[in-house]
């Protein structure tokens, strides 16, 4: 069996989220990736996915169609590939989200999200009702075409491989929609989706002032920051912070949840982590029915004084 | 302009869900039912597009068991004009969804479908992807912002990195995510008025469209539960247990 696995290449580097993709795809077969992208980043992506290990072959397309990941190019290149592959696969980021159920659509197929668990070839485990659930299910599509929950997949190695290099023609497609900007929040920190340590916040930091309280003891713990809805809602921190079912899904080995009450939407996002500690005032918050560690008290107090004792 | 939103009746989301002691399914006796919250902001920024004066006519859909009326009723009590209720025994999965909501755009012609990204039940995230496919018709998903410009849409979006911009022709779908804005409560007088509002009931098999399932179910299970640990009394101590227990700092 062959996978193909659609890489997000984002300015020329290849996120962790896509091998965490690429991990999940080798369990099903030989794996070829897809790096897409416009002309000026494509020659550094194409490089960065060839290094990484395992991998059959590389296939590119460039153009200015690809150069900001549309869904209708994307679809329509996937659509086009397909008859070469028995599994689409991408990483479940807004990416693949948004790109896979199209193409799947185009084959007749319906999409796999959010795999969890690769049982065999056509039999998946995905969570339902924000997590309470876990269902096994099988496809009996010809082809499957599945995201994947990278949370639960170790990623591949970045290095070590030499995969050759394919150029792939891309097949006509006039899009009805077109990039206008991106907003992209600029931040030196690691990705919620790759750190190691990650420092969230809710609504008990009370305002964007307030939540800035997290960064000395992010910076200390060389973590990323997160948030709940109702910080990023309320203006606090930019939607990307957002975790949850809606947000995005992490795992890291410690989550410090400060000032969220743990709503089941929220734990959908983050209740995999190795350890969680939770800093809440009220100590009956549904937050420390997960947590490994629990502080009853002011975060306000709490965490300047755990800045301080990290020393 | 003309809108149709499909909504899809879910478990509320305040229910805390469990499986079913047999593994069958989730525990739904008893439990309240309400539209899904993503297609509640879907309607709220149809009827938004009403009020500028961009839209005309809306028309709620869902497909699902008879009592998915009751949500339908809803959404005309918010301000919906018509509604079409396509019965089914349960919902289908989103690819047949997506065929039967073709079948009723092609029926209706409107300029532009809102969907929500997501239902809350089965977490897919694929309706509004797999129908804007099979129309070929172009999408922005997880949309903040709608606004129309000239004959097209400019939606942002919620990515990974932040937010995009994008600008759309007409007919498009959009796909509702949470910031996009805040639904408002039907009043009183408005769920009398929503009782009058007309509600014609189709029924799937008579679309034509093979409702089988792609995807079979095994099994459902709980997730693994996580234990609650301790409290600790202080920072100090905080500190002891994640360097020398927990060894993760
Ligand atoms: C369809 C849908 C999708 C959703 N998706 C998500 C999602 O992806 N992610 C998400 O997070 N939420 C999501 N939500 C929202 C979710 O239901 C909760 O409303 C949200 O998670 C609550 O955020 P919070 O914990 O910050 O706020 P609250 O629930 O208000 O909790 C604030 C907590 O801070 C504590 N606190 C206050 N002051 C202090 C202090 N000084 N010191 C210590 N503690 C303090 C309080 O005791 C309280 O426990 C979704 C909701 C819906 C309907
Ligand atoms: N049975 C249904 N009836 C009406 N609309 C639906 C139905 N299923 C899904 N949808 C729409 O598609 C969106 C995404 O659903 P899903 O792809 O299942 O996550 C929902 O928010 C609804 O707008």
């Amino acid at each position: 069996m062959t996978a193909l696995v659609l890489l997000d290449a984002e300015d020329g580097a290849i996120p962790q989220t896509s091998r965490s993709a690429i991990a999940a795809a080798a369990r099903l077969g030989d794996v070829d990736v897809l790096v897409t992208g416009g002309p000026e980043t494509i020659e550094a992506a194409a490089a960065s996915a060839a290094k990484i290990p395992g991998i059959r072959k590389v296939r590119t397309v460039s153009g200015e169609d690809f150069a900001h990941a549309l869904a209708e190019p994307l679809a329509a290149l996937l659509v086009a590939l397909a008859p070469e592959y028995d599994h689409i696969v991408a990483a479940a980021t807004a990416i693949g989200k948004n790109a896979l159920p199209r193409a799947a659509a185009l084959l007749d197929v319906q999409v796999i999200p959010d795999v969890m668990e690769i049982r065999d070839a056509e039999t998946f485990v995905r969570p339902i009702f924000a997590g309470n659930a876990l269902v096994t299910l099988r496809s009996s599509d010809a082809k499957k075409l599945l995201t994947i929950r990278t949370a639960s997949f170790d990623p591949v190695p970045a290095e070590g491989g030499t995969a050759p290099i394919e150029t792939v023609t891309p097949p006509a497609c006039r899009s009805k929609s077109h990039f206008v900007s991106a907003e992209h929040s600029s931040t030196e920190r690691p990705q919620l989706e790759a750190a190691r340590i990650i420092v969230s916040g809710g609504r008990g930091l009370q305002s964007a002032e307030g939540f800035k309280i997290l960064e000395p003891l992010a910076d200390k713990l060389g973590a990323a920051i997160g948030a709940s809805r109702v910080a990023v809602d309320s203006g606090f921190v930019p939607n990307d912070y957002q975790v949850g079912q809606t947000g995005k899904i992490v795992a890291p080995d410690l989550y410090i949840a400060c000032g969220i009450s743990g709503a089941i939407q929220h734990l959908a996002g983050m209740k995999d982590s190795k350890v969680i500690v939770a800093i809440n005032k009220d100590e009956e918050a549904p937050i420390f029915q997960v947590a490994d560690y629990g502080l009853v008290g002011d975060l306000f107090q709490i965490v300047p004084a755990l800045t301080e004792a990290l020393g | 302009m003309k809108i149709l939103v499909p909504i899809k009746r879910v478990i509320d989301y305040n229910v805390k869900v469990r499986v079913r002691r047999d593994g069958g399914g989730v525990e739904t006796a008893g439990v309240k039912m309400s539209m899904n919250p993503f297609d509640e902001i879907a309607v709220e920024e149809a009827l938004r597009l009403r009020e500028k004066g961009i839209a005309s006519d809306i028309v709620v859909v869902s497909i699902g068991v008879p009592q998915a009326a009751d949500t339908l009723r809803t959404a005309l009590a918010m301000g919906a004009d018509r509604a079409i209720l396509v019965q089914s025994e349960e919902s289908p999965e989103p690819l047949a969804v997506a065929k039967i909501l073709k079948i009723l755009v092609e029926r209706e012609n409107p300029d532009l479908v809102i969907l929500g990204k997501q239902a809350i039940d089965d977490d897919m995230n694929a309706t509004g992807q797999m129908l804007a496919g099979l129309l070929d018709w172009p999408q922005a998903t997880f949309a903040s912002r709608v606004e129309k410009t000239g004959d097209g849409l400019t939606v942002s979006r919620e990515v990974d990195g932040g937010s995009e911009t994008l600008s759309l022709t007409l007919p498009a779908i959009v796909t509702a995510d949470l910031r996009l804005n805040e639904p408002r409560y039907a009043s009183l007088p408005n769920i009398m008025k929503a009782k009058k509002k007309p509600l014609e009931t189709l029924s799937a098999a008579d679309l034509g469209i093979d409702l089988t399932r792609r995807l079979t179910t095994l099994s459902i299970a709980e997730p693994p539960t996580r234990k609650a640990g301790i409290k600790v009394g202080s920072v100090a101590e905080l500190v002891e247990k994640l360097r020398n227990e927990a060894k993760v700092i």
